[in-house]
Order: C-alpha cells, then structure tokens, then sequence
C-alpha cells in the first residue's frame, strides 16, 4: 500500500522523523518496503536503513506562484507567455501547457491561478522524456523568448507520470510559500500482512502509530447535513443469503456533480496509486483509503429506469451459473454460482465487492448517486478474484475481511466528501439491511496464559492497558481480562484461538525487542534413531573422500527427456508420474522416477569443461502407487564417471579413461566401508547399460543396485566425449537394510605374514570371482587374503584361455608360519583348482 | 742395506708427496685413485712394510714405526680430505639442485559436497547441539497436509503466500514449504515433547530468475513441549544466528504473520558484511532477514495431537540457499541446481 505521509500526519501526530517513522511501523509488523520522497529532503539521520528515492524540492527553488495573466506568445500557437507572481514579484515566464489555453488573452484573471513554481537551477523530472530523468532548470531561449524557469507538472515535480498539462492548485495556496511547505509530502510503500487488512488505510495504520507513540489518534468522522428529501420509498434492499452478505446499507445523494475533485484530493489518491476520475468516483476511492471500506456508486436513475419508473430493489444473490455481466473494464463475464451478485429486479448490477458493471456505472451526466457499503463473505469474493482474474482495490480489501460496522462510517462519510467536492443534497436517511450482525469475540485471557506463552511477567491490569491502546475494550477481573474486540477487525477469534490472537497484540505492544531472550530448558527429547539420514550422509562422506562430486538435480522433468537414457525410438513402459496440473514449462511437467538422466544432462552440460567427471547424487524419485493418493518417494544413490582416471598434470601424460572397474572398485569400496558383507556383482542385460559390461549388486537375493557402461545407442543421445561413461544406481533403502547395526573388529596380527605369487591359466569362460572362491576354499583360514594383480591373455598362455595372477598372504594368528607351512597350503590350493577348475599354474 | 737417516728420509718425502697429491684429488673419484696409489698394496708406504725384511733387525722395528706412522697419517688425512670433499659435493648438489617451485603442483583426486550440503549440515550440527533431531518428510504432499491442517483453510487469503504446484491428482500438491512435517512429527510423536529439524526440498509455482527459484531446499525448526515461550523462540534462534554468522552478531525479531504460528515473526540478523553500517548486500539496511518463525498455533498444535492449553511450542523456517547466497555472495539463485562445474568447483 501506498501511504503519503501528509494523509497520515492528518490523523495522528507524528514527531519522528521519516526514518523513525518507517522503522516504528516496521517493528509494529507494517514492513515499510520503500520511500519516496514528494518534496521532502532525505531524513538527517546517520544511518538510513530504507530506500529512498524520489524528488526534493529546495525551499528557494520552487514555490507556490500565481499566474494572473496568460498571454499568446508572438512565435507559437502552442505556447503561451504568463504574467507570474512568485511571491516576489511579477515576471513573464513561458508554458506550452494545454489547460492553460482557455486562458489565453483573456485579460488580467480574477481569480489568479495557482501554480507550483520552479526558478532557474531548479533540479526536477524532465517532462518529455519516458521515467524519470534528473534535469536543471536552466536559462534558454524558445521561439525567440527567453525562458529560464517553469511551472510545473506532476511529472516534473515526481508526484505521478502526468504531464498533460500544469498542476493547478487549490485558490487557497498562498502565493510564495515554499512548495514543500506547502505539499513537500514522501509517500511510503507498506507491505500489509494477510491478517492486517484493517490497516490497509490510512485509519489504520494511524491506529497503529498512535498504539505505539501514545499520541491522539483523530479518525475521521462524518458531519453529515442532509438537505434533501428522505430516502425512505426510494429503494428497497433484498439479501438472499446473509453469509454471503452480511450488510448491505444504501444513501441517496441528489443533483451531484461529476466535477474534477480539489487539487489536493487528487495529489493525495495519485500519490497512494490511484487516478482520481471525477469528485463522485474520487470520493468512494478516497474513502477507502481514509477508512478501508470499499463503496460502490451506483446512477440512480438507471436503477430507477431499469425499474420502469419505479423505486428500485436491489437483490443481492450468487450468480446463476453461467450467468453474464459486463464489467466496468468492459468485459463480458461469465460467472459462476459462488459469486456475489448485486442485482435488481431486472437482472445483475455488480460483481459484488470485486467491481461494478457497466451500465448502472456512474457517468459525467449522472446526477443522481446511489451509493453502496456492504459487507460480504471474503471466501467468495476470494474465489471470484481467482477465477475472474480481476484483482481491484475493493476486492483486495474484500476479499481478506471488512468489518460490517465500517459500511456505515463509509457510506456517511462518502455522501459527505460527494457534496463537498460535487455539490448536491443528500437525501434524509439511510437505507440498512444487516440481518447478520456481526458478533465481536469477547476472550478471557489470563495473566497465567500470557506468562506461560510468551514468559514475561504482565499483571492482568497491565494486559489491559496494552490492548486498549488497539481500541480493545477491557475489564480486569482479578488476574483474568475479559476483552472485547474492537468494531474494525475481523482477524480476532474465539477461544483459544482468540487468546493466540490477543497474545500476538500483547506481543507487538510489548515490543518483540523487550522479550527476554531465554533457552529452551526442558529435557533433550528421546532420540528417534532414525539411523536414515545420519547413513545418507556417511555415504556422502565416503563419495566425497572416493574423490566424488556432489551435485542436486531439479525434480522436475519431462517423460521425453528421462527416455533420453533408452535408445532412441524405444519408450519406457507403462511408467506411470506424478504429473503437474500447471507445469511452469513444457520440459517440467513431472517429477521424476529417475535420477540418472538428470545427472546425465549435468555431465553433459559440463562435458566441455572438464576432462574428467565424477559425481553423484543422493535423492528421491517419485513413483506413483497404485491405489495410493501419495507417490513412492524411494532414495536413490546416482553416480556417474567419465573421462580421465587422474587429473593430468605438467610432467605426466594423460592418463587412460575410466572404466567399468573405476567404478566398481567406488562401489564396492563403499559398500565395504559400510560393513556391506557378501555382496555378488551378477553380470546383467538392462537398458540403459552395455549388455556385456553391467552388474547387478546383490546381496543374498536382494537387489542393491545395477552399474555398469552407458549403452552405445544411450551415450548417442547425450553430446559426450568419446570416454565410456559408466553409471550407477543404488537403492539406499536396499543398502540400508543390508549395514549391520554394529560390526566387531579383528586383533592386529602380531606375527609376520607369509607372502606368495600364485598365476593360474584357466578357460576364458571361468569368472575370476570363481577362481578366487575356489583358492579361498582350498587356502583354509590360514588363508588371509587373495587380491589379483594382473590378467594375462597370450599365445604363450593358448587360444581360449587367460592367466590370473594372485597375490596371496597366509597368516596364523597364534604363530609364526614355517616356509613348511606355507608350501602344504599352496598344494592344497594347487590340487583344489586344478581338480575343480581344471587350471594349470604359470611358472 | 738401507741407512736408518735414509729411511727416515724417505718416509718423510713419501708423507710429502702423499699429503700433496692428496691435494690434488677434488672429487671421490680422485681420491678413491690416490688412495691406491698411496695406501694401496704397491703404495711406497706399503712398499716399506713388504721390505721390511732388508732392514737390520735392530732397524726393523724403528722402520716398521715409522712406517706405520706415514701410513696412520696419510689415512686420517684420507678421511679429512674425504669429508671435505663430500661436503663440498653436498654443497654443490644442494647449490644445483633445484626446482622451479613456481611449477603447479599434482592435483590430488578431490570430491566434494554440494555447497548446500555443507549449509544443511551446518544448520543441522547447531541445531543437534541444542538437542534437535533431524525428521525428513515427503516432498509430494496432500493440500491437507500442506495447508489444511496448518491452519489454512481453501481460499483463506493467507493461500496467497504460496504459489503451488498441483498434481493432476486431486489433492495432491508438491510441498510448498517444509511445515507439512510438522504435523507428520508432530502426530508420530504426541505427546512426548519433540525438538525437531525438517529439512527438505519446496516448490513454488514462479517464474525464475536470478532471486526466484521453482524448487529450493527449507529447513524447518519445530520444538512442542510443556512451557515453552516467545522468550525461548527468541533465545534458541538468537543462539543458532551467532553460531552459524558470528558469536557478536545481532538479531531482531520483527513482527509478521504467518497461519501456523502465532504470535509471529521474521528474525533479521545484523549484516554480518558490513557489521549493520549498510552495505551492497544488506542493499544499504543493516539487517538481513533469516528466517521466519512464530509460536505453534493453538490449531496447529492441536492438529498435530497436543493440547494447546496444555502443551506450547515454536516453529522456524529458513533458506539455506538465501544463507549460502549471503555468505558466498552468489547472486543467481539458480546456481545451486544448475550443476556447473564452474559453480560447484567454488566450495
């Protein structure tokens, strides 16, 4: 909300400076988001914690003239010279400005017009150029005058982007005052929270100032003087359904004038956003704005029309489904049944709350105003915002609560500002249909309850106090409060509620400043040992030292780029997403089920930048259930690598690439260093994986996870090197279950080992895991470790076969091992692959 | 049959030639060649205890002493010379030997977190010493979950503060904050007190740009017990700022709103760049805003299983990503999720 500061000073008296100003209200919960300066000098404060922007206007500079002459310039049709008085006396200055046309060569003017004035140096907005461009007024010649000062738009002087022509002030502005004496105004940006509706108006936030500052508050009240003849008989008011529509209450005002409203009602609604449109409109806008109860003007002698002569009724109703009506803004609506209608007996009038409808809008020819404050169901008005896509200053207000009670201050005060601006007479009496009045909470809140919510120390007297200063009606009954809400807010509830509500007042009043800063002091709950998260990291951690790159993918995705990782043409089956009703983008339209080609789309984003990747990711993927409201959300380990196996360095050539065993060796390190015990590799054939180069990972029948070479036609579909790129993908779910809760340790051998070469030729076709199993069989326990050090394929080994060369270490706990020893566990080794391997051994 | 004068003599030009030509060898090599020729089996010296014989043998001890001396001499000034020499060839290899030091090292292999790993962790070790445990809840969640049961109700205005993504399934929304897991906690543990920390990823239905962001990561702050107060809100979250930005930095609370927590408010800290002066990154304020938090709703507690005149508690929630961008000066917040190199190589 837009709040110029000379409309807020008007209802409570201010002494902080601009910058205390915003900082208080900041504090009260009214984050002030900015300031602009309309005149006003920058606050001298020493440290300035807002952004300021806008124009001053210095005090010599420019000042209140009065034009007394206006005059036809020798050269142009379109300018105009002027007899300007700036308090000091008579000039002639220059001006193209077109409503002073009317003026021309008229003579000495009785009544001489105001203007805001700028001298020579002046520093103002540049009116012909687009925004707002810093210029110095400076001494020229134009068609042969010279001109070296200005009077003024709004433009130029920063108070809104009109430059139609010159700001024509109010007869009372005294000639030579200082311009920002006069209207120096700064208009600060408030940012009002869902519950504070109430103070999205000058009222209220004046409430506000004065609850914290303890001066008076002066609320506007109305004075009304009706002249004209009584309402009564004139309309009738039908509502179909009170929770729709609380109150709804009508005046009459006759023989108004649409006119162009005072000067300084127009500055004021410009300046808190709004175009002033003529004295009728303006005053409903300028209402709202002092009270925050939106009012509709309606003609009423369309009403009366549309009524065939009669006295109108008006209805309110929700719309018929499907039901049309032309809005102000021209546009053909079609409604549906949780709208509020007003209507008349002839058909719909207005979008209740939100906006008016064409016909029965007020016009320069209306004379006779119906004017409307009501009250409606802000769940229904929040609806038809929504659905019409028609958010208004009304609906803004409307559509987060009004208090009922405001309908009626509203209206007086509406009928009162049309005929002060507009003339008229407004008609004896109102018309008021209130079947559901509202109810005021009333909560009993305890000084116990204060002390145990917010721990401090508040006497019931004391709470009292507090709240009256936000107008809430109070009784002390020993250490209890009976409060009463007061008749301007709607966000207070009942019960206990009611009393969480009174303890955020009792808050902000108290100063969230003056709270004790306190510690939590019950017992450390019990630990849920949910050993989940505290694994997920480990393995981060354990990545991380595996020399890994952590990275974190966006959720979102599309079914064509997760089928990136299938060859191309083939389509995932029966796969079914979590699938967006309203995508932000066509590539975002799922969550995914996958998290390799999100991490595939990342490598290849970096393919260029890097000549060796290797990454992971730990997250969820989102697998819909059948039967089931709530997808699947299983964790999943990715790790993808490629490139080279070593960061190349000055003196050493590049090394080679990556390959499946890189990767297998990180999986199965990891695995270990979880305490994974027993787990097999099974050679696989799944997409998106080579066909002779992917491994499941199992333990006992368990799946744990698939790695192995991206496939061919796969890899294709990315813009890769030409490195194989090898992936990974583990249930952590899986992995988990399989971590032992606890694992023991093995002493430290005190005596030496025993170390021995062993190369065994075997068939192609024996796996190497096999031949391992078999010599770790015929080693026995003396048998420590068996780690192959190298694979050999040759002639002098023979077609079909491979040599496998292991390094073996025996070891016995309790003794040295004799060279004796070391030779009967060797033949056993011997003689049991040769037996069930069929193996030879390389001398 | 040799003089004894003569001997003596002779032992004495044997040391002089020996001691001179020993000056003469200025590396091992040298040296290695002298001590053959003057300490080797047909070395004058040598010579003398070979003959020894044709000596008198009244002599013959007298020569073989003399002897005996030339040799023990010539041997120490071996070894004097042969120190010399090598630490005259140590200082000329440590004169010679030398690196380029300004060459680049060998790049270790090195992995790395995610940066918002490192400010989830962080956040997480200050809260667990306060005795929070960390609880982790769906990302798609039911528009009850999200809204309903945090005391915001369809088409409250407060709805507003959150732009969501639907699922095609009626009801089924991606999270739009982590406050879901409140009640999730909330019911899995009432009415035992819980201290908790939710952290996970959010989605909001925005437009992206350099400060908007589709999906990012929350962290939320959920403790329920008998008698906890605004007063303990303000303590532990003024705790949890000087532990994560600087034991001296200040904080305020700033009253705001939110449906689930009331009273509440936004807790700004002091610019921990410019020490609250105003600077480019609390844009000129002094104070940048963290997190937003607020006592439990009565509505809330009591959906999550407590009774709200019984039992009080707070809640939290904050950005890690707005942490991260604040200390590390990142101004595009969809770097994190962006994944390049350049950007991850950084942390």
């Amino acid at each position: 909300m837009k709040l110029p500061l000379s409309w807020l000073k008007e209802y409570v008296d201010i002494d902080l400076s601009l910058e205390q100003l915003a900082r208080a209200l900041t504090m009260t919960g009214l984050e002030v988001e900015e300031i602009t300066l309309v005149g006003l000098p920058m606050p001298a404060d020493d440290h300035l914690e807002f952004k300021y922007s806008g124009l001053t206007w210095e005090r010599e500079k420019f000042v209140v003239a009065q034009i007394n002459e206006v005059m036809p310039h020798p050269n142009a049709d379109r300018l105009v010279l002027c007899k300007l008085d700036d308090g000091n006396g008579e000039l002639i200055i220059l001006t193209g400005a077109p409503n002073l046309y009317p003026y021309k060569g008229t003579g000495t003017l009785a009544k001489p017009i105001k203007v805001a004035y700028a001298r020579e140096g002046a520093k103002l907005y540049d009116g012909h150029q687009p925004g707002q461009v810093l210029t110095t007024l400076k001494r020229t010649k134009i068609r042969g005058v010279e001109s070296f000062s200005m009077v003024c738009s709004e433009k130029e002087l920063g108070i809104s982007d009109e430059h139609e022509g010159i700001i024509l002030l109010d007869d009372d502005a005294p000639t030579g005052m200082p311009l920002v004496d006069y209207m120096g105004d700064a208009v600060l940006e408030i940012s009002i929270l869902p519950n504070m509706i109430r103070n999205s108006c000058v009222s209220g936030v004046a409430r506000e100032v004065a609850a914290f500052t303890g001066k008076a508050l002066r609320i506007p009240q109305h004075s009304i003087t009706p002249t004209g003849e009584s309402i009564e008989g004139k309309v009738q008011i039908n509502i179909s359904d009170p929770a729709l529509n609380p109150r709804f209450m009508v005046g009459l005002i006759r023989d108004v004038k649409p006119v162009p409203s005072p000067y300084w009602v127009q500055r004021r609604l410009r300046l808190a956003g709004m175009r002033p449109i003529n004295s009728i409109v303006d005053a409903t806008n300028y209402v709202m704005m002092e009270l925050g109860e939106p009012l509709h003007a309606f003609d009423y002698d369309t009403l009366v029309r549309r009524a065939n002569g009669k006295a109108p009724t008006i209805i309110t109703r929700p719309a018929e489904e499907g039901e049309k009506l032309t809005t102000l803004d021209g546009v053909e609506r079609t409604l549906s049944s949780f709208t509020i209608m007003v209507a008349d007996t002839a058909g719909s009038l207005s979008l209740a709350g939100v906006m008016g409808g064409m016909e029965s809008e007020v016009t320069e020819n209306t004379r006779n105003v119906l004017l409307e404050g009501a009250s409606w169901n802000f769940v229904n008005i929040r609806r038809t915002v929504t659905a019409q896509k028609l958010p208004s200053e009304a609906a803004y207000r409307f559509s987060r609560g009004v208090h009922p009670a405001l309908a009626k201050e509203g209206l007086l005060l509406g009928l009162q500002r049309m005929a002060a601006w507009g003339g008229g007479a407004i008609a004896q009496g109102i018309v008021d249909s209130y079947p559901q009045p509202y109810v005021d909470p009333q909560i009993t809140l305890s000084a116990d309850s204060v002390k145990r919510l917010l721990g401090i120390d508040l006497t019931s007297t004391q709470i009292a106090a507090l709240l009256e200063r936000l107008e809430f009606r109070c009784e002390v009954k020993g250490d209890s409060v009976v409060v009463q809400s007061p008749s301007h807010r709607t966000d207070i509830g009942e019960g206990v509620v009611g009393e969480a509500d009174l303890m955020e007042e009792i808050a902000r009043l108290y100063g969230y400043d003056n709270f004790p800063v306190t510690g939590l002091r019950g017992e450390i709950p019990p630990a849920f040992n949910d050993r989940t998260i505290q694994l997920e990291d480990k393995i981060r951690d354990y990545l991380v030292e595996f020399g890994l790159q952590e990275i974190i993918t966006y959720r979102f995705t599309s079914p064509e780029r997760e089928a990136r990782i299938l060859p191309a043409g083939s389509k995932p089956e029966g796969q079914d997403y979590v699938r967006l009703q309203n995508p932000i983008s066509p590539d975002r339209v799922v969550m995914r089920r996958n998290q390799m080609a999100a991490m595939l789309e990342v490598m290849e984003k970096n393919t260029r930048l890097s000549q060796r990747m290797a990454l992971f990711e730990v997250g969820q993927v989102f697998l819909p259930q059948p039967d089931q409201q709530l997808p699947a959300e299983p964790t999943v380990l990715s790790i993808a690598i490629t490139g080279l196996r070593q960061e190349p360095a000055w003196d050493q050539p590049a090394s080679q690439n990556m390959d499946f065993f890189d990767l297998k060796g990180i999986i199965e390190t990891l695995l270990t260093r979880l305490h994974v015990q027993g787990v097999v590799y099974q050679p696989v054939e799944r997409m998106p994986y080579h066909p002779g180069k992917c491994a499941l990972i199992k333990k006992d029948d368990q799946e744990l996870g698939i790695f192995g070479e991206l496939h061919p036609l796969v890899k294709q579909n990315y813009d890769f090197g030409a490195a194989p790129v090898l992936v990974a993908e583990l249930q952590l779910e899986a992995v988990m279950q399989q971590i032992p809760e606890r694992h023991e340790t093995g002493a430290v051998p005190t005596h030496p080992p025993v170390l021995e070469d062993l190369a065994v030729i075997v068939d192609e076709e024996i796996a190497a895991i096999k031949v391992a199993e078999v010599i770790t069989q015929g080693g026995g326990n003396l048998l420590r470790d068996v780690r192959l050090f190298d694979v050999f394929r040759g002639e002098q080994i023979g077609e079909g076969k491979k040599s496998l060369a292991y390094s073996l270490t025996y070891q016995a706990a309790d003794r040295t091992l004799t060279d004796k020893d070391a030779a009967q566990i060797r033949q056993r080794i011997i003689r049991r692959i040769e037996h069930e391997l069929n193996a030879k051994i390389r001398s | 049959m040799p003089e004894e004068n003569s001997i003596q003599q002779e032992m004495e030009s044997i040391q002089q030639s020996a001691l001179s030509a020993l000056q003469m060898a200025e590396e091992e090599a040298s040296l290695q060649q002298w001590r053959i020729a003057y300490l080797g089996k047909s070395a004058p010296v040598m010579k003398v205890f070979s003959k020894i014989g044709q000596y008198a043998p009244e002599d013959r001890p007298k020569v073989g002493q003399a002897a005996n001396q030339v040799k023990n001499a010539l041997e120490e000034a071996f070894t004097q010379r042969q120190q010399v020499i090598q630490q005259a060839e140590l200082m000329h290899t440590l004169q010679t030997d030398r690196l380029d030091v300004t060459l680049p090292g060998r790049i270790p292999m090195q992995g790395r977190y995610h940066v918002q790993t490192q400010t989830m962790r962080e956040i997480s070790r200050i809260f667990g010493e306060m005795g929070f445990q960390t609880y982790r809840a769906r990302d798609v969640e039911t528009d009850e979950f999200n809204f309903e049961l945090l005391n915001i109700p369809a088409y409250h205005p407060a709805r507003d503060m959150w732009d969501t993504y639907y699922t095609t399934k009626p009801g089924v929304i991606l999270r739009t904050h982590t406050s879901p897991g409140q009640i999730h906690a909330m019911r899995e543990h009432a009415p035992e007190p819980i201290r908790v920390i939710l952290p996970g990823m959010c989605y909001r239905y925005e437009q992206m740009d350099a400060r908007h962001e589709i999906q990012f990561t929350q962290v939320e702050v959920v403790a329920v017990d008998k008698g906890i107060t605004f007063g303990d809100l303000k303590g532990t979250l003024d705790r949890f700022a000087r532990r994560m930005f600087g034991e001296n930095v200040r904080t305020r609370l700033r009253p705001s709103y939110f449906p689930f927590t009331e009273p509440s408010a936004e807790l700004d800290i002091e610019c921990f760049v410019c020490g609250g002066k105003g600077c480019g990154v609390c844009k000129g304020a002094g104070w940048l805003e963290i997190l937003g938090c607020g006592m439990m709703h009565p509505t809330v507690l009591k959906n999550g299983g407590y009774d709200p005149r019984v039992y009080s508690g707070f809640a939290a929630g904050m950005g890690p990503e707005r942490i991260s961008m604040l200390r590390y000066k990142i101004d595009d917040i969809r770097y994190f999720w962006g994944n390049d190199i350049r950007f991850l190589e950084q942390f």
